[in-house]
C-alpha cells in the first residue's frame, strides 16, 4: 500500500513536470502549426537562467523572472528567425527549430561550460512534505505539483476568460479576417511563441533543480516531451495534461514490476531458458523496458489513432 | 494527339550528363592518388558512405516529401545484418565475398523497410515525422536490450581481411576499401538517378506536390510512400554495410537519432530540391564532423548556424545556389555579379572573423580557462581575458555587419536587375 | 588542403624517425577520449591530468631524456569516432595512446589496434587503458599491445565484497545498474562474490536501467525502500549515479550506495550533503590517504585547473613509460610494449606491477567514504561542497588479484 500511493505520487508529479514542458510545446503547435523541436532546449534555458538569476537574487524571483527571460528570447526568436522562414512552410520552421536546438544546446555549453552547474534547492523547499508509513514525499516534489497545477489553470482561464487570449484564437484560425478587423497577427504569432516558451521556461526552473542542470538535459527530455504531445493530441492542451499524467505514471509503475514474457509463460506452464529461442526477449522484465514504453506507445497511438486521445486532426 | 500509338520522341545523346557521370567516376578514381595520406583515405571513404546515405533520404524528403526522423534505423540494421553475415563468412559457415555485403546490408534495410514502413508510410507530413521519431527511438533503446545481436555498448566488432586474397585483394589496406566504396557509391549514385525517371519516382513527386490529386489520379499515395520508403532503405542499408566495412565495427549509433539528424542536416544543407545538392551536404557534413571537430570544441555550434542560416536564407541548399550561377553563367551575366559577389564575400568573411574570435574565446573564457587564457587563432597568439581582442572582435562584427548590409543589398539590386532582363527576354 | 600539410607533418616526422635520433625527442602520446558531450568534462579532467603529470616527469625528467607531450583528441564516446581518430594517429606518427572512458570504446579500440600492428608491421602502436574496466579487457579478449593502468570490475568488486563481509549490519542488497556489458559485468560479480563471501546476506532487488536515459530515479528508490534492502551496489555512473543519490535523499532512503564512480567529475557536485556518510566508492586511490601521498599533486592540480584530480592512472601510466623508456633506452612501442610486461613501479598508491600473463596492472584497492571535511583524516575538499572522502579501508594488491583465462598471443 504503502508502495502503491508512493509510486502515484511520485508518477503525477513526473507527470506534471511533463505536461509544463508539453503545454507550451503543445500552445504553439495549435496555435502556429510550428513542431517546436527546440522546445526543450528552452525548457534548458529557463534551467539555466534560474541558475544564474538565482545566484543574485535568490530563487523564487528567479522563478518569475526566468520565464520571463526565456519568454523574450523566444518571443526574438520568432521575430528575427521564424519570421523569415514562415513563407516556406511549416517542413522550413520545424528544420528551423531542429537547428536551433542544436545551436541553443552549443551556446550554452560556450557560456556555462560543459559540467552541471550546482543549481541548487533553496531550503524552504527542502525536505520532506509528509512521510507516509517510512517513505517521505518531498516537498519540491509537491511544489512541482502545485505550480503545473496554477500554470494549467492560468493557461485555461487566459485563454478562455481573457480579450486577449480570444483574439489569439481568432488568429489563428482564421488570420485574415482577424487581420482586416485591425489585429496585428504576426504580433499575435510572436506572443504566442514567446508564451509557449516562457511555459518550457518555467518547466525548467522546476526540473533543473529537480533534477540536473548539464547541457544533455535537454536531448535527454525532448522526445518525450514530443510523444506527450503527439499521444495527447496535437494541439488539445486537455490532452497534453492527460497524456502527461499516463506517460508519469505508466512509467513509474512499470519500474516497479518484474515481470517478463517468460515469467508469464511459467504461469501456464511454458517453461523458458537460455535454451529457448529469443531468450532474449522472454527474459526482459517490464521494468528494463519501463523508459523506453512512451515510445512504444507513441508508435501504438500513431498507428491506431493518429489524432491522439483529445486530438482533433490527424495531420 | 490521344490514340496515335507511337509518340514522337526526340532523344539527342545526353552529352552532358555522361560527361558529368564520367568525371564523377574519374575524379573517384583519381582522387586516393592524390591524397594518400590514410586519414585522407578515411575522409573521402566516409564521404563515399554518407553521399549514399544523404542521397537514399533525399528519396524521401526531397522527392517524396516525407520527413523522416528515423532514417539511420535502416541504414545501421543494414550494418548489424552485414556486419553478422561478415562475422558467420570469416568463420567458414557461409559463403560471401566482401565486396558483396553491401547488397547484403541493402536487403536487410529494405526488410525492415518493408516491416516499419507498412507502419509509418500510413500517414504523411507530421504523422510521419513523428512515428519515424518514435520507431527511431524504439530501436535504438531496442540495442541495448538486446546485446546478442546488437552487441550492446561495444558494438559487434569484426575482421574484413579473411580467406584468400582475391587478385591480391584483400580488403586490408584502406585504398582498397576506398575503391569497393567508390564503386558502390557511384552505381548507387546512378541507380537512384535512374529511380528519379522512373514512373514510380514521378509519382512520388506527385504525391508530394499534392496528394489529394495523385489519389483522384488513381495512385494509392500510401502505396507510393511505402515503396518509396523500402528502395530507400534499401540504400541506406547499403550505406551501413559499408561503413561497416570501413570502420571494421557496427555500434548502437548507428541507429542513433543523433545520425539520423545528422543525415537530415546533410541532406538540407546540400539542397533537397536537385538531384546532386545531398551530395554536396554529403561532403561538407563529412567535413564539419570530422575534419572541423579537430580545430575547434564549437564545431556543432558552427555547424547548427551555418544549417539554420541556410533555412533562412537558402532553403534550397548549396545546390540552389549553384544552380542560380550556372543559369547566370549560361546567359552570360555571371561577370556582371561577380563584383557583387566579391564584395559580400569579402564582408561575409570578415563577419565569419568576427564570429569566430568571439567564439573561440567565449569558449576559452568560460569553459577551457584553467589552462591559462592564452590562445592562437589564424596563427596570432593572445590573450582572450584582455580588452583589446574584444574589442577588434566588436570592431570586425560593427565593419563587417555594415559592409555585408551594403554587399547584399547591392547583390538583390543586381540580381533583380538582371532576372528582369531575363523576364523581358522571354517575353 | 590540411591534407597537404598533414602530410608533410607525416614526412618529417618519419624521417626524423628514420635518421636515428630516435631516442632523446619528445614522445607525443595520443589522448582519445570525449572532450565534449555528456561526459566532457570528464574527459578535460583526464586531459588535463595526463598533461599535469607529463609536465612533472618532463621537469624532472623520468624519462631520461625523452619528454613527454599528451594531445587531446575528441571521440565523443563513440567507438567509431575513435576509430577515425586513431587512423588521424597513425597518420600524425603518434604512436602511444591513453584512453579510459567507455568500455565501448576500449573494446573497439583494442581490437583496433591490434589488427593495426598486424598488417603494419614497423608502425606498432601501443594502447594504454587507463579506466576502461570490463574484464573482458584482459581475459577473454585481451591483447598483446592493450595495457590496463586502472583496476578491472571483478577487482573492485572482490576488494568491496571483502570490506561488505566484514559489516554485518549488511543483510539486505539491492543491485541496481545500467543495462551494458559493464553494467551487468558489475551485477554479476555482485551476485557471484557476495554468495561466496557472505552467503548469508541476501539479494533483495536487482535492476538494469537503460544508460543515460531514466531521468527520474524516483521509482527506483520507492521500489529499493519497497524491497527492503539496507544496502545499494552500483556502478553507475555520470548523471545515472548523481541522479540516483539525489532521488534517494529526497525520499529519505537511508542505505549505503557503494559506487565505483563517485568520485568523477560532477557526482560530487550533485551528492553535495545528500551523500554524507552514505556513499562509498572503490578505487585504486583517495587524496586522503593514510599520509596523503599525492595530495601535493592533487593541491598544485586544484590550483592550476580549479578541479580536483582523482585520474591517479595517469601517474602510473607516465611512471610505466618514463621506465620502459629508460630501461630500453629507446622509445620504440615494440622494445617499450616488451618492458612493460610485469615491469614493477611506485606509484601514489604503492607498487604497482604490469602482471605480464594478461597486462593487468596490479596495486591497492581503496575504499572511501562521503564525509565533511575535518582537516585530520579528510582535507581535501571535493568540488568545494564542504565535503571529502575519506579512506575507510586500504586493502592490498595480493587480496584484490583476480586469476585470468587470458591466452596472451604474443608477437614474433
Amino acid at each position: 500500500m504503502e508502495f502503491f500511493v508512493i509510486s502515484l505520487l511520485n508518477g503525477v508529479s513526473y507527470g506534471l513536470l511533463l505536461f509544463m514542458l508539453s503545454s507550451g510545446l503543445t500552445l504553439i503547435f495549435s496555435m502556429m502549426g510550428v513542431l517546436n523541436f527546440a522546445h526543450a532546449a528552452f525548457y534548458m534555458v529557463g534551467a539555466y537562467v534560474a541558475y544564474a538569476l538565482g545566484l543574485k537574487i535568490g530563487f523564487f524571483p528567479a522563478l518569475f523572472l526566468a520565464p520571463l527571460v526565456v519568454g523574450v528570447l523566444g518571443a526574438l526568436v520568432e521575430r528575427y528567425g521564424l519570421r523569415t522562414v514562415h513563407r516556406y512552410g511549416h517542413v522550413a520552421e520545424l528544420l528551423f527549430t531542429f537547428g536551433l536546438a542544436y545551436l541553443i544546446e552549443e551556446l550554452v555549453k560556450v557560456v556555462w561550460g560543459l559540467a552541471a552547474v550546482p543549481y541548487r534547492v533553496p531550503e524552504i523547499l527542502e525536505g520532506p512534505l509528509f512521510t507516509l508509513y517510512s517513505t517521505s514525499f518531498p516537498k519540491l516534489r509537491g511544489f512541482m505539483m502545485l505550480v503545473a497545477l496554477l500554470m494549467l489553470l492560468s493557461v485555461f482561464l487566459m485563454l478562455t476568460r481573457t480579450r486577449i487570449g480570444l483574439v489569439i484564437q481568432a488568429a489563428l484560425t482564421h488570420p485574415e479576417t482577424a487581420q482586416a478587423l485591425g489585429h496585428n497577427v504576426p504580433r499575435v504569432f510572436m506572443l504566442v511563441f514567446g508564451g509557449g516558451t516562457a511555459l518550457a521556461g518555467l518547466a525548467g526552473v522546476i526540473g533543473g533543480v529537480a533534477f540536473i542542470t548539464e547541457p544533455s538535459m535537454a536531448a535527454s527530455l525532448g522526445p518525450i516531451v514530443f510523444v506527450v504531445a503527439v499521444v495527447g493530441g496535437m494541439g488539445s492542451l486537455v490532452g497534453a495534461f492527460l497524456a502527461s499524467l499516463l506517460i508519469g505514471i505508466v512509467q513509474t509503475f512499470a519500474i516497479a514490476v518484474d515481470w517478463s514474457l517468460g515469467g508469464m509463460l511459467a504461469v501456464i506452464g511454458i517453461v523458458v531458458n537460455e535454451q529457448t529461442p529469443l531468450y532474449s526477449l522472454w527474459k526482459l522484465q517490464l521494468s528494463q523496458v519501463a523508459p523506453v514504453l512512451p515510445y512504444l506507445l507513441l508508435v501504438l497511438m500513431l498507428i491506431f489513432r493518429p489524432k491522439g486521445l483529445l486530438g482533433t486532426r490527424a495531420d | 494527339m490521344a490514340g496515335t500509338p507511337s509518340t514522337l520522341r526526340y532523344r539527342p545523346l545526353n552529352l552532358a550528363r555522361w560527361l558529368i557521370w564520367g568525371l564523377t567516376a574519374l575524379v573517384m578514381a583519381v582522387l586516393p592518388q592524390l591524397f594518400t595520406q590514410g586519414f585522407a583515405l578515411t575522409l573521402m571513404s566516409q564521404m563515399g558512405v554518407a553521399i549514399i546515405f544523404a542521397l537514399s533520404y533525399n528519396m524521401l524528403l526531397g522527392q517524396s516529401g516525407m520527413l523522416s526522423f528515423g532514417h539511420a534505423v535502416y541504414s545501421g540494421l543494414g550494418a548489424y545484418v552485414a556486419v553478422h553475415t561478415l562475422n558467420l563468412a570469416s568463420k567458414g559457415q557461409i559463403w560471401m565475398p566482401v565486396s558483396l555485403l553491401p547488397l547484403v546490408g541493402g536487403l536487410a534495410g529494405a526488410f525492415f523497410g518493408v516491416l516499419f514502413g507498412y507502419v509509418t508510410t500510413k500517414r504523411a507530413g507530421t504523422t510521419f515525422a513523428m512515428i519515424t521519431l518514435g520507431i527511431g527511438e524504439l530501436v535504438f533503446s531496442c540495442s541495448l536490450m538486446f546485446p546478442e545481436f546488437f552487441g550492446g555498448e561495444g558494438g559487434v566488432t569484426t575482421n574484413r581481411v579473411f580467406g584468400q586474397p582475391f587478385l591480391g585483394i584483400t580488403f586490408g589496406p584502406a585504398v582498397q576499401v576506398y575503391y569497393l566504396i567508390a564503386f558502390w557509391c557511384l552505381a548507387s549514385m546512378a541507380l537512384m538517378y535512374a529511380w528519379s525517371h522512373t514512373p514510380l519516382g514521378r509519382i512520388a513527386n506527385a504525391v508530394r506536390d499534392n496528394p489529394e490529386r495523385a489519389e483522384f489520379v488513381g495512385y494509392d499515395t500510401q502505396r507510393v510512400r511505402w515503396l518509396t520508403l523500402i528502395i530507400s532503405s534499401f540504400f541506406a542499408g547499403i550505406a551501413g554495410a559499408l561503413g561497416m566495412i570501413n570502420f571494421e565495427i557496427v555500434t548502437a549509433e548507428n541507429v542513433s537519432a543523433a545520425r539520423s539528424g545528422g543525415v537530415l542536416l546533410a541532406a538540407f544543407i546540400g539542397g533537397v530540391g536537385f538531384f546532386f545538392g545531398p551530395i554536396i551536404g554529403a561532403c561538407v557534413f563529412i567535413f564539419f564532423v570530422v575534419a572541423l571537430s579537430d580545430y575547434t570544441k564549437a564545431w556543432l555550434l558552427y555547424l547548427g548556424l551555418f544549417f539554420m542560416l541556410m533555412v533562412m536564407f537558402a532553403p534550397g541548399g548549396i545546390a540552389s545556389l549553384i544552380m542560380m550561377q550556372v543559369q547566370l553563367i549560361a546567359r552570360k551575366r555571371f561577370g556582371r555579379m561577380a563584383p557583387h559577389y566579391l564584395a559580400a564575400g569579402a564582408s561575409g568573411l570578415l563577419v565569419l572573423a568576427a564570429l569566430i574570435l568571439t567564439v573561440e574565446m567565449t569558449y576559452k573564457v568560460s569553459v577551457d580557462s584553467s589552462s591559462g587564457t592564452l590562445m592562437k587563432l589564424f596563427g596570432v597568439e593572445f590573450d582572450a581575458a584582455a580588452a583589446l581582442p574584444w574589442a577588434v572582435a566588436m570592431g570586425l562584427w560593427i565593419a563587417g555587419g555594415w559592409l555585408l548590409n551594403a554587399a547584399r543589398k547591392r547583390v538583390a539590386r543586381a540580381w533583380g536587375e538582371i532576372q528582369a532582363e531575363f523576364l523581358q527576354e522571354s517575353r | 588542403m590540411f591534407n597537404l600539410k598533414r602530410a608533410r607533418w607525416a614526412l618529417f616526422l618519419v624521417s626524423t624517425l628514420l635518421a636515428g635520433s630516435a631516442y632523446a625527442q619528445t614522445v607525443k602520446i595520443a589522448f582519445i577520449d570525449p572532450l565534449s558531450g555528456l561526459l566532457g568534462p570528464v574527459g578535460q579532467n583526464q586531459l588535463r591530468s595526463w598533461q599535469y603529470i607529463a609536465d612533472i616527469a618532463n621537469q624532472k625528467n623520468w624519462a631520461g631524456g625523452p619528454k613527454f607531450e599528451i594531445v587531446g583528441f575528441d571521440n565523443k564516446l563513440s567507438p567509431q569516432e575513435s576509430l577515425t581518430i586513431l587512423k588521424q594517429v597513425e597518420d600524425q606518427g603518434i604512436r602511444y595512446i591513453v584512453q579510459g572512458n567507455g568500455s565501448s570504446v576500449a573494446l573497439a579500440l583494442a581490437d583496433a589496434v591490434a589488427k593495426h600492428n598486424a598488417r603494419n608491421p614497423g608502425k606498432e602502436i601501443v594502447y594504454l587503458n587507463y579506466a576502461a574496466v570490463d574484464p573482458d579487457l584482459t581475459n577473454s579478449k585481451c591483447d598483446y599491445w592493450h595495457f590496463r593502468l586502472d583496476i578491472n570490475s571483478d577487482m573492485k568488486m572482490e576488494a568491496l565484497t571483502t570490506y561488505l563481509a566484514k559489516d554485518k549490519s549488511v543483510k539486505n542488497v539491492y543491485l541496481l545498474n545500467q543495462n551494458y556489458s559493464f553494467g551487468q559485468a558489475v551485477a554479476r560479480a555482485a551476485k557471484e562474490y557476495l554468495a561466496r563471501k557472505r552467503p548469508d546476506v541476501k539479494i533483495v532487488g536487482e535492476d538494469l536501467h537503460p544508460l543515460a536515459q531514466v531521468k527520474d530515479f524516483a521509482p527506483y528508490v520507492s521500489k529499493i525502500k519497497a524491497a527492503g534492502a539496507d544496502t545499494v551496489i552500483t556502478g553507475n555512473w555520470g548523471n545515472d549515479l548523481a541522479l540516483l543519490i539525489k532521488a534517494a535523499k529526497d525520499a529519505g532512503l537511508n542505505d549505503k550506495f557503494y559506487t565505483y564512480y563517485a568520485a568523477t567529475t560532477g557526482v560530487p557536485t550533485a551528492m553535495g550533503a545528500a551523500g554524507e556518510n552514505k556513499v562509498y566508492y572503490v578505487g585504486y586511490w583517495n587524496v586522503n590517504n593514510e599520509k596523503f601521498v599525492g595530495a601535493d599533486l592533487a593541491m598544485g592540480y586544484l590550483k592550476k585547473f580549479d578541479d580536483d584530480y582523482y585520474t591517479m592512472a595517469t601517474y602510473t601510466g607516465v611512471a610505466f613509460l618514463a621506465k620502459a623508456f629508460k630501461e630500453t633506452k629507446s622509445t620504440d612501442p615494440v622494445k617499450v610494449a616488451k618492458a612493460l610486461e610485469g615491469m614493477k613501479v611506485q606509484s601514489l598508491n604503492g607498487e604497482v606491477e604490469m602482471r605480464k600473463s594478461d597486462h593487468q596492472a596490479q596495486q591497492s584497492v581503496t575504499i572511501a567514504k562521503w564525509v565533511k571535511i575535518n582537516g585530520k583524516t579528510v582535507k581535501y575538499d571535493q568540488e568545494k561542497t564542504g565535503y571529502g572522502w575519506e579512506t575507510e579501508v586500504v586493502i592490498p594488491a595480493y587480496v584484490a588479484t583476480q586469476p585470468t583465462s587470458c591466452q596472451m598471443k604474443r608477437p614474433g
